[in-house]
């Protein structure tokens, strides 16, 4: 058994979207590579939320191109994604996993285990068969994440994956992504929360009204943003 | 593989319809379309256990109008037929549909109305001329209007009266287009006057303020016919069943427990099956 | 007034003492009905989902379609179904007419478009919740229509109920199709409409309380188990 070739790098360029007539992402362009944890920011309404589904396939761009791996075939198999709002199935918490498992082409007799072994990663080992749509928010959002984890992606894409969590379950998810990008999974999250970004980045792409301001090192951005935009959104003023 | 689990469903799903018959073609039966007036006079209830037992055949009856149960022969859907409107069975016949056909019974009709009489005609033994009596008092008439054998002879019996009771639609003239019991339940609730045959009246339970006004006219005759439906158009016809109740309804036991059954004291039906074939 | 007392006295005097004849005619209702229930859902749960995730020409038509056909008329369907299985009919030799195979046909054909059209929208809403989450796990659509049909199972329940008392008050097609035949196709509303053209309205209408108690009884029972399920699985 020998590792397929990675599907990173992934090269954004000049990609356009555009929808009812307005321009939502407007010609940006980007290289992503393996081992930063990416942070998309930028306000609401930005864009940054359609980027992330661009990316992974869930859209489709009205113009530029999105190449993986310099031309891998199925890059998505590759990739997963974990929603604002968790998406969960009326099944147990388990099923919710092995189902994803399923769909991935897992063998079956494997699928347990490793839907088990993601569970307990996220610390919900315990109400492995509870019916996944009566746990708590925060409950749901960890369960997401091992569902995406039990993958074992390349490439996990969060999109403000704590909007909607009280503290403590943030800090839950927050862990759990810094164990990902440890094993080695290339993270790629978009938050509006300039915190967050500051404690997961490792590089941010400041997205303004559908187009990259900056794309830069964590510390750079923080520090000495280039733009105006990027300056006030950091300073906590309101930009649009 | 996707087509063959689509098959299977096709397959789960044929078999639940079949299921959903018992004992199907597991019995010996006939299916016989006849009239409600057989029916639901409970005639049928009556004979039909009598020949079950003696020839272990069970008659499966669809009550019809007599043009619908002609139809329903016609189209090949019965073994045989038992109506009652001789016009319409000899043109039968002589399509070729039926075969074997012989009279069986008769009853006969009464006009039932209301008891306040608008017409004035309670007590006539004249049906001629009593039904020209409702056309000019242009009283309400509650007719079949389904081409039943019962509409059959209301229509031949306005003739005799020389009443043409399109002219009346509208107003006095009521089509019901339903069966005699409705028809009956029609006439109950607006006090009209109605055709029906006596054996439907005897058990009908919703007469509120009807009762017979005119009864006895040899007009008012109704004659029964039993016919097999012709196994040589529809080969399917379980012919030596089929025969079998027809020999049966014309044989003494058979005409014996038809003048047998009666309601409340009354005879309904009148064997009167003749070799010759003359009635 | 008089006369609903009497239908109920009626009624509860076939019920108290189990009258034979009526509960051979219960249970041939509910095994028809019932049938018909089954074999329409087996056809019109996918073709609702179908109908809901497709995204093909004619879409719209075939929902407007599926939506008028809910109010298909019985006599209608039990016409051509009665048609195609004469025996001067397509499938006249199969000889089906007359008989419970055809009052179940009858009855499935006319529910089955009532529970594609509910499926459709109950699979739309779902789908509108789900989709981003299952193309990102790779869903095919076929997989997505057995996923949804399970994951809206308690919704589908009300879907098929519809169907359900539909079906079991249904007289047109199946009086047509069945000829009422006693012992064979006699179900509760050809029943009733026998007895109300006797003009033994109290009969008429005692049966007709109990088939409205049963069709109530088979409601509750399916709302209880669905209302727990959906505590249970949210």
């Amino acid at each position: 058994m020998h590792a397929p070739p990675s599907i990173l790098p992934l090269a954004v360029h000049d990609l356009t979207f555009v929808a009812g007539g307005k321009t939502i992402i407007d010609r940006v362009s980007f290289d992503l590579r393996h081992g930063q944890r990416t942070v998309i920011l930028g306000p609401n309404g930005a864009g940054k939320s359609v980027l992330l589904r661009l990316c992974h396939g869930l859209l489709t761009p009205s113009g530029g191109s999105i190449v993986w791996g310099g031309g891998q075939p199925h890059p998505e198999r590759r990739q997963a994604m974990v929603f604002q709002r968790p998406v969960m199935l009326r099944r147990s918490a388990l099923a919710n996993i092995t189902y994803a498992l399923k769909l991935a082409g897992v063998p079956r007799a494997e699928r347990d285990m490793r839907a088990r072994a993601a569970l307990a990663k996220v610390g919900l080992d315990r109400v492995a068969d509870s019916p996944a749509r009566v746990l708590s928010g925060g409950e749901q959002q960890r369960l997401a994440l091992a569902r995406a984890w039990a993958l074992s992606p390349e490439v996990l894409f969060l999109d403000e994956p704590t909007a909607n969590l009280d503290p403590g379950a943030t800090r839950m998810i927050e862990e759990a992504i810094a164990v990902i990008h440890a094993n080695g999974t290339k993270i790629v999250m978009t938050t509006h929360d300039l915190g967050q970004a500051r404690r997961i980045a490792d590089e941010v792409i400041f997205l303004h009204r559908g187009r990259v301001l900056e794309h830069t090192p964590a510390a750079h951005f923080f520090d000495q943003p280039a733009t105006p935009e990027a300056a006030a959104f950091i300073r906590g003023d309101l930009i649009w | 593989m996707r087509r063959h689990r689509l098959l299977t469903i096709i397959g789960a799903l044929t078999i639940a319809i079949l299921a959903a018959a018992p004992a199907l073609a597991q019995d010996k039966f006939i299916t016989v379309a006849s009239t409600t007036s057989t029916e639901q006079s409970g005639l049928f209830g009556h004979i039909l256990p009598l020949f079950k037992a003696k020839t272990g055949i069970e008659v499966r009856v669809i009550a019809q109008g007599t043009g619908q149960a002609l139809d329903t022969g016609r189209r090949g859907d019965a073994d045989v037929v038992f109506v009652h409107d001789r016009a319409a069975e000899e043109k039968f016949v002589a399509e070729g549909f039926g075969v074997e056909r012989r009279e069986v019974m008769y009853n006969d009709f009464v006009l039932v109305g209301p008891k306040s009489d608008p017409a004035k005609i309670a007590g006539t033994k004249d049906i001629a001329a009593a039904l020209k009596k409702i056309a000019e008092a242009k009283a309400p008439f509650a007719s079949r209007g389904d081409k039943s054998g019962t509409h059959a002879a209301e229509l031949r019996l306005w003739k005799i009266a020389g009443v043409d009771p399109d002219s009346g639609k509208g107003t006095w003239y009521r089509e019901t287009g339903s069966g005699m019991g409705p028809t009956l339940n029609t006439a109950a609730a607006m006090d009209a006057y109605a055709l029906t045959d006596r054996g439907t009246w005897i058990s009908f339970k919703n007469r509120r303020n009807l009762a017979i006004v005119v009864e006895g006219d040899h007009r008012l005759f109704n004659q029964y016919g039993v016919m097999l439906v012709n196994p040589a158009k529809h080969p399917h016809v379980k012919k030596d069943l089929g025969m079998a109740f027809i020999e049966w309804v014309t044989s003494p036991e058979g005409q014996k427990a038809i003048a047998d059954y009666k309601i409340e004291g009354e005879q309904l039906f009148f064997p009167n099956y003749r070799k010759d074939g003359a009635s | 007034m008089s006369d609903i007392t009497a239908a109920l006295a009626t009624a509860l005097g076939l019920i108290a003492r189990l009258d034979a004849r009526l509960v051979e005619i219960v249970a041939l209702s509910l095994q028809v009905s019932l049938t018909a229930v089954a074999v329409a859902a087996g056809l019109g749960l996918p073709l609702g989902a179908a109908v809901a995730l497709g995204r093909f020409p004619g879409r719209r038509v075939l929902i407007v379609v599926l939506n008028s056909l809910m109010g298909l008329p019985p006599v209608v369907v039990g016409l051509v179904v009665y048609l195609l299985l004469s025996r001067a009919g397509p499938l006249g030799p199969l000889g089906l007419l007359f008989t419970p195979s055809a009052m179940v046909i009858a009855q499935a054909t006319l529910i089955t478009p009532i529970i594609a059209a509910l499926t459709r929208q109950v699979i739309e809403d779902a789908w509108r919740e789900y989709e981003e989450q299952l193309r990102s796990l790779g869903v095919t659509p076929r997989r997505a229509i057995l996923t949804l049909l399970w994951d809206t199972r308690f919704s589908l329940v009300t879907a098929v109920l519809a169907g359900f008392g539909r079906a079991s008050a249904e007289v047109g097609a199946v009086m047509i199709v069945g000829g009422n035949i006693d012992g064979v196709t006699r179900v509760m509303t050809t029943a009733i409409a026998l007895e109300t053209s006797k003009g033994d309205l109290p009969l008429a209408l005692g049966l007709g309380l109990i088939l409205i108690t049963l069709v109530m009884g088979v409601n509750t029972a399916a709302y209880v188990i669905k209302e727990a399920a959906q505590r249970k699985f949210g």
